[in-house]
């Protein structure tokens, strides 16, 4: 699997060239989350507001009100917890352009509890007017702008930086709205979102191998979460829906597919692995996704406790597994 | 008080502490196109959102945005029934707009929205506002605009952690062309400033976080104007109107401290008031 660095840094500051509406508002963590680059190549365009989250949330509003579009970066946290009333009145309720990029999701820094933006999406879902984005490697990194951009309104992008992999071929581009059917199957479905996909893939070809046929689908759109696809993936299992997120269970993804199975009269067993209802700690992220159950491992689990026997899969088989690009199976028109 | 009458309770005090203020930006300081708004305010239009295409803010009322054109943005949105009162002297909006306040389906809200008359924000929180108005003067800067950004704050605001986020920002940007009218009527909620967090000495304060300060009193129109016409020194300037929340109508002091909402606790008290307001302040007496 190929491993890319900092992608974010150089594509933005490649896709802003001939986009002067776009400007960049940073909380003093311009190097940690990737826009140094940009600053560098546009120093016009680019504002330090200061570690005062609040006040470039509503200042943001502010610029998209005369035509810009602020691109907001920072971590997470001080987005959807120190400013959640400025990106509810100052930006969501006005239906407004401003772009927030939270980085550090879940897990994924050994920050801790401070750090880490475990309940994200719950809250940026539940605002009014809101779009929600999580990238899961380097292709949608690459490709998420132009629909970041040509979706009306304030976007919420839950974003990765530093090492990321390359879980999807660079020709099929991040797109709102359509999950990848990353494999075809009518056991399990497996539905799975940001570093959880790779995690997923770790065990998927494993279980597969134990005769069981896993339905995997990748989601990058949290909201709207609407798509014939995800409908058609959990109709089909026969053992039931497995939803597997670096976040809490409660209000994110392993939510979205419950309400989707209610709301359409579809009566499947649903296990939600994710944070399970608990602050994590300071950790590296192996450690951390091993001990909240978040690993490859805790995928396998679940899945020997829906099929009720063990599928003899160890730690060592997973750890040799090697993980290529994978095509989505399923063309979206055809779903 | 009319109004304060007729629904046993209002905003009565912030009438009394901003009417000149706010005439004196309307009819003397700002810089605003002609109403482009219906006299009579629609019904409410729903609010913001992908499909709501035939939706406009109550910013209409100052006039189509322009290159350059003066913007206006009061923040405490429950001064709602003293920006529509002033709406109404300074001819923008009819005033039979008014028997819709605080009605159903109604924009002239209570506690004025983006699409109220006058408002082009969501300012109900407090302290979003002015951050808003820096991000626009930069913006505008940006564009080359010439334009001023008039603001109309509230003293209870400077409470606010954000507020002071915006000063810091103001000053940093240098973003001069922000002009912030402040209501120090030294009045909140519950009581007076003083005893609740106390914003003093709020000129040093603020000249401190690197803007301007300078203290007018907030019932002479002159020296409201006269602020406006001071040569810029490269900071955002802020007024502080030095008001009285009794102004104009004595009888007020009675309810110290408490004057944020005036409601009527009594038939006999709401009787006084309106005895008071025939003799004193009713259109019929004016003409006599």
């Amino acid at each position: 699997m190929e491993i890319l660095t900092k992608v974010h840094a150089g594509n933005l500051v490649r896709w802003a060239k001939d986009k002067p509406q776009v400007v960049v508002l940073s909380a003093d963590l311009t190097g940690s989350v990737e826009i140094a680059e940009f600053q560098a190549a546009y120093p016009d365009r680019f504002f330090s507001m200061g570690i005062a989250e609040q006040n470039m949330v509503s200042f943001a509003a502010g610029l998209a009100r005369e035509g810009f579009v602020p691109f907001i970066h920072t971590f997470a946290v001080f987005i959807y917890r120190q400013a959640l009333n400025q990106v509810t009145s100052s930006v969501a309720y006005s239906f407004l352009p401003v772009k927030m990029f939270g980085f550090l999701p879940g897990i994924t820094t050994p920050g801790g509890a401070t750090h880490q933006a475990i309940d994200d999406v719950a809250v940026m879902r539940a605002v009014p007017n809101m779009t929600v984005f999580e990238t899961a490697d380097a292709t949608e990194i690459e490709s998420i702008l132009d629909p970041v951009l040509s979706t009306s309104g304030p976007v919420y992008v839950r974003m990765l930086r530093g090492e990321v992999p390359r879980l999807f071929p660079r020709e099929e581009p991040f797109r709102p709205g359509v999950p990848r059917v990353l494999s075809m199957g009518d056991d399990i479905t497996l539905i799975t979102a940001g570093i959880c996909t790779e995690e997923a893939m770790r065990a998927t070809s494993a279980i597969a191998k134990r005769g069981l046929s896993i339905h995997h689908v990748h989601v990058s759109t949290h909201k709207p979460f609407v798509s014939p696809a995800l409908l058609d993936a959990v109709s089909r299992p026969r053992l039931g829906v497995i939803t597997m997120e670096n976040h809490t269970v409660i209000g994110g993804l392993g939510s979205e597919v419950a309400e989707l199975l209610a709301e359409n009269g579809i009566g499947k067993k649903l296990i939600r692995i994710g944070l399970q209802d608990t602050f994590a700690h300071g950790g590296s992220r192996p450690y951390l996704m091993k001990k909240y159950g978040l690993d490859a491992m805790a995928l396998v689990q679940r899945v020997e406790g829906l099929v009720r026997g063990s599928l003899g899969i160890s730690e060592a088989d997973l750890a040799s597994v090697r993980i290529e690009a994978v095509h989505s199976l399923a063309k979206a028109e055809a779903l | 008080m009319e109004h304060t009458l007729a629904s046993n309770g209002g905003y009565l005090s912030q009438a009394c502490c901003a009417a000149e203020i706010l005439a004196t930006l309307y009819l003397k300081i700002m810089r605003l196109g002609p109403s482009a708004a219906a006299a009579i305010p629609g019904p409410f239009p729903g609010v913001p959102g992908p499909h709501n295409e035939a939706y406009v803010t109550g910013g209409q009322y100052h006039g189509i945005i322009d290159r350059t054109s003066d913007r206006f943005y009061l923040s405490p949105a429950h001064y709602a029934l003293v920006l529509y009162a002033a709406l109404i002297e300074a001819g923008r909006m009819a005033p039979e707009g008014l028997a819709q306040f605080n009605k159903d389906g109604s924009t002239v809200e209570m506690i004025g929205a983006e699409h109220s008359p006058g408002f082009s924000m969501m300012g109900g929180a407090l302290a979003q506002t002015l951050s808003q108005a820096a991000g626009i003067a930069l913006a505008r800067r940006l564009k080359g605009e010439e334009g001023r950004v008039w603001v109309f704050l509230s003293d209870g605001e400077f409470q606010e952690g954000q507020t002071w986020e915006a000063l810091a920002s103001l000053a940093f940007y240098r973003l001069d062309r922000v002009t912030v009218y402040v209501d120090v009527n030294g009045q909140q909620c519950d009581g007076e400033t003083k005893n609740v967090m106390t914003t003093e000495p709020l000129g040093k304060r603020i000249e401190s976080f690197g803007c301007k300060a300078l203290t007018v009193d907030g019932h002479d129109p002159v020296a409201l104007n006269n602020a406006a016409e001071l040569p810029s020194d490269g900071r955002a300037l802020f007024v502080l109107c030095q008001t009285d929340p009794c102004r104009g109508i004595p009888l007020l002091n009675e309810r110290r401290p408490k004057l944020h909402y005036v409601r009527f606790t009594s038939a006999e008290e709401r009787e006084r008031y309106a005895t008071w307001y025939r003799e004193h302040l009713a259109p019929e007496s004016a003409e006599d």
